[in-house]
């Protein structure tokens, strides 16, 4: 979450979720909430049911439509060209809260002019909401000093993802929500503990706690409290690391609980880098697609099987503990690294997990007041500087840390693929209610199995008529990268034009079409927007049928 | 603030507070069936019932606003009375079987048959039958033990906001049902289970796994989405039995089906039990110790011939805070290269 970081300072969700329920309005852009974040949805029907304004912006009608008082549906890639378009309006209809923008903001008057261009008009000609409603959303929420802005991957998983965060941000700062409670800017985190592995550095180019690498001082303090020199130079990103793998100057690779080869984009592509490596070893609680290619798999316990803590998406640390006993070999993390780097000759001895956060906390003072004891009853949310300090609810009230904040004009890209009439289609991916991310750990669970075990790809009823597509026929998914065979559900979610495939399905894996294309800054590949074929698939019977008909 | 005295104690409590709402908070118990902290009161039950001074009937608390100046008085023998003829008129109509129950031990009626020493069958009346069953996967449903007090259908309007149920038929056919009664086809959260206070509504993966006793509760965290929600975990003899939430926690014991009903996987016959090495196209189960000799060894012999920046190393969303630290010192203190990242970043 880069772009957010280098604006207001963090990337992380400004408000709690128990805000929630206090906001006037909440805006929901590319965050299908009900599925992928369903108790988070529950707090906003919560709001909702004491007077919320909900705004749902989105290229499919997910199921918060239900709930919101405008629905505007963008067409995929083009959310720069909506927010801007309603920081237009905020500023034309003078909305803008100009205290805030005096005191706290810098780059206004540059920022205003890069947005002339986007009258309603232009930005309903890009994102084909219609301007009526681009002025009302502008209104309500501009209207607002009580305001949730909500986004999820819909937002970062694409080419211009920090752009789109940008934009965000300038709406939040144009109108001063933000740095107070029950308005802020909240990106939610897809997997559980996203916000903690960030938090703890599993990030190439910086420490624990977000503190640079390429930074003299900061390096001098890890290399003192770690006990040895350390390197410099900032690593590579994940989708890096694939490309060195290709071009053969990254060699080996350890991965730990994950399983690039679904998850990533461009299914070839990875499997391909990874069987470039001279040697892979992962480390997991299941055969993964992933973990076929290794050489060495270690088998891991799964968070029920180890004690421990998660940081949510709205930065509480909070207690994991050990529910049942791991399959009899299998070891949890902590184990295997620290028998690990016994070997390698670097050990790091620690007598139990809580040992390992309070050296996390004494290098990170944002962490340095939380213990396991405190976090018995309740989770803690970050910062928490002292073992007095009771946590911090909502960020920036006492003023943003890199002092006054950039408005950055942010100029419409167009997605790095667009449609043609060989791929006349948009598909965009996602997750839906039941199965989780790779399917590892759903897809063993049975009910859910029975459920929602089937792939399949959302087509537009129009659509499905033109291409004498029925729902439940098998159907044909083609991009410039791959194609997959899935099932058609006829929907009224998709747009004409767009379809939708669940991320989840390794026998229909969308990341076999989808786009590694990267966003520049904080390379999140763009997963979201892609051109596709939608075909029927013909059989010989069909077709000799045809023949002869 | 509002005054008011509940059995003879004097008590203040805010605005907007009903009389059940100023009992509880004040530790005075008054018996409930239908009404449920979190949702709005229907008044259905009439178990809460209460004698208010000036006021010739007895009213149910759970929808009587606090007043000032009022005088509450919670137990009287007409109340107990009445409460006990709420509670036969159920139980004459519900199904005798707290034997094979799997609510047994949690179950608000069963507690309240007890406290009132109500046994089954007071009257011979018509008992109504239900012999459909409902395909879905996740939530059994018996209608029989329903005692149609409503908190499903108030948990699926008001915090789930899918309306997947609702009261069907009037009278004595009165029940809780799907429209077209076609088996249940919603989101699944079990939120209505969590609310139901008989067993009525369960999950069909606890069917026989065990009830209450000789279990151990552990809270900690859902493994999936970045919600983060507290997680109960009933276990019995190693196994996860149940999923469930404690309504004191932020998420308020609200779930999701993956929260509730995913956890499976923990026991499947498919969990990575022995470290492998690849041999050729065959991986070998080896000890830790050689697994791990073996790896770090490549590791050092890969680093000595193209240098630390040949390695990487990607952690996992889903492994703790400790562990993403560890891997990333690990890396970076015993590897030597800041090639570590996980993979989703989003
Ligand atoms: S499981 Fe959830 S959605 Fe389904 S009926 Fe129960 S409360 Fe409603
Ligand atoms: S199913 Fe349970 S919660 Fe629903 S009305 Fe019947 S007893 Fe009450
Ligand atoms: S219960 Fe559902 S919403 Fe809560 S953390 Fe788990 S997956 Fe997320
Ligand atoms: S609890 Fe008050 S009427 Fe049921």
């Amino acid at each position: 979450m880069a772009g957010l970081a280098a604006i207001f300072g963090s990337g992380a969700m400004t408000n709690s979720i128990r805000e929630i329920e206090g906001m006037e309005v909440i805006f929901i852009i590319g965050s299908n909430t009900k599925e992928t974040h369903p108790v988070i949805a529950n707090r906003m029907i919560k709001a909702h049911r004491k007077g919320a304004r909900i705004i749902v912006a989105d290229p499919r009608r997910v199921p918060m439509v239900k709930f919101a008082e405008l629905f505007l549906r963008i067409r995929p890639g083009s959310d720069i060209a909506l927010l801007n378009g309603m920081a237009h309006v905020i500023v034309q209809e003078g909305l803008q809260n100009d205290e805030f923008i005096r005191e706290k903001t810098e780059g206004f008057e540059a920022w205003k002019r890069s947005l002339r261009e986007f009258t309603p008009e232009v930005a309903e000609g890009i994102s084909g909401v219609p301007k009526e409603q681009i002025i009302q959303a502008a209104r309500i929420y501009g209207g607002s000093r009580k305001a949730g802005i909500f986004y999820t991957m819909g937002i970062t998983q694409h080419a211009c993802g920090t752009d789109n965060v940008r934009a965000i941000a300038n709406l939040a700062t144009l109108t001063g929500n933000i740095g107070r409670e029950f308005t802020g800017v909240n990106p939610l985190r897809g997997q559980n503990n996203v916000q903690g592995a960030s938090d703890a550095a599993c990030l190439p180019n910086v420490y624990p706690g977000y503190q640079k690498v390429d930074d003299k001082e900061i390096r001098q303090k890890f290399e003192k409290a770690w006990g040895v020199p350390l390197s410099p130079k900032p690593g590579l990103t994940a989708t890096e690391m694939m490309n060195a793998a290709l071009d053969g100057s990254l060699k080996a690779l350890y991965i730990m609980g994950e399983n690039p080869v679904i998850t990533d984009p461009n299914m070839h592509h990875t499997i391909k880098a990874l069987n470039s490596l001279e040697f892979l070893v992962v480390q997991d609680i299941f055969m993964t697609e992933t973990a076929h290619l290794a050489d060495v798999i270690l088998p891991a316990a799964c968070s029920f099987e180890k004690d421990g803590t998660f940081t949510n998406t709205e930065r509480r640390v909070q207690r994991v503990r050990k529910v049942v006993n791991p399959p009899p070999r299998a070891r949890d993390d902590l184990t295997v690294i620290k028998h690990f780097s016994r070997s390698m000759g670097c050990p790091m001895e620690y007598d139990s997990p809580e040992q390992v956060l309070q050296e996390f906390g004494r290098l990170w003072p944002a962490m340095a007041g939380i213990t396991y004891g405190r976090l018995e009853k309740n989770g803690i949310a970050w910062p928490c500087p002292s073992p007095d300090h009771p946590g911090t609810e909502f960020l920036y009230q006492d003023g943003f840390p890199k002092g006054k904040v950039p408005f950055v004009p942010v100029p419409f890209t167009p997605p790095a693929e667009t449609t043609s009439d060989e791929y006349p289609f948009v598909l965009t991916t996602g997750r839906n209610l039941f199965q989780y991310h790779s399917g590892s750990m759903t897809r063993r669970v049975k009910p859910i199995e029975q459920h929602a075990g089937e792939a399949y790809v959302e087509l537009n009823a129009m659509d499905g008529k033109k291409l004498g597509i029925k729902n439940g026929e098998r159907i044909k998914v083609r991009s410039r990268r791959g194609q997959v065979e899935i099932k058609a559900r006829i929907s009224r979610r998709v747009a004409e034009g767009i379809v939708f495939i669940p991320m989840h399905y390794r026998e229909a894996a969308a990341n076999v079409i989808t786009n590694d294309a990267l966003d520049p800054t904080v390379k999140i590949p763009e997963f979201k927007v892609c051109a596709v074929a939608v075909e029927r698939i013909v059989s010989e019977a069909d077709e000799q049928k045809n023949a002869e008909g | 603030m509002i005054r008011l005295t509940i059995n003879d104690r004097e008590i203040s409590v805010p605005e907007n507070t009903t009389v059940l709402e100023a009992a509880r908070m004040h530790g005075i118990g008054i018996p409930t069936l239908c009404n449920h902290p979190k949702l709005t009161a229907s008044g259905g039950c009439r178990m809460c019932i209460v004698e208010i001074t000036g006021i010739p009937r007895p009213m149910t608390s759970c929808t009587t606003p606090a007043a000032d100046g009022m005088v509450v008085i919670t137990s009287t023998p007409e109340i107990e009375e009445l409460r006990k003829l709420v509670l036969e008129l159920i139980i004459s109509d519900h199904p005798n079987d707290c034997m094979t129950c799997e609510a047994t031990g949690d179950c608000d009626l069963q507690e309240l048959a007890y406290a009132y020493g109500v046994q089954g069958v007071e009257y011979a009346g018509e008992k109504r039958f239900y012999p459909e069953r409902d395909g879905n996967p996740f939530i059994e449903r018996d209608l029989a033990k329903c005692i149609l007090c409503g908190r499903c259908v108030k948990v699926c309007n008001e915090v789930q906001g899918v309306d997947a149920i609702d009261f069907g038929y009037r009278g004595f056919k009165s029940k809780i049902s799907t429209s077209y009664e076609e088996d249940l086809d919603c989101e699944f959260c079990g939120q209505c289970i969590a609310v139901c206070p008989t067993g009525a509504l369960r999950g069909k993966q606890w069917a026989r796994k065990g009830r209450y006793r000789d279990i151990e509760q552990v809270d900690t965290i859902c493994p999936y989405c970045g919600t983060g929600c507290n997680i109960t975990a009933q276990v019995k003899q190693n196994e996860i039995i149940r999923i469930t939430s404690k309504p004191g926690t932020w998420n308020e014991g609200w779930l999701c089906v993956k929260g509730r009903f995913g956890y499976q996987f923990v026991n499947s016959p498919e969990r990575l039990t022995k470290p492998l090495i690849r041999r050729d196209v065959q991986f070998e189960a080896v000890t830790w110790d050689e697994a791990v000799a073996y790896a770090a060894g490549k590791l050092q012999a890969i680093r000595k011939k193209h240098g630390a920046d040949a390695i990487g190393g990607l952690s996992s969303a889903r492994c703790t805070n400790e562990e993403n630290y560890l891997f990333q010192k690990f890396m970076r203190a015993a590897v030597g290269t800041n090639n570590v990242d996980h993979c989703a970043r989003l």
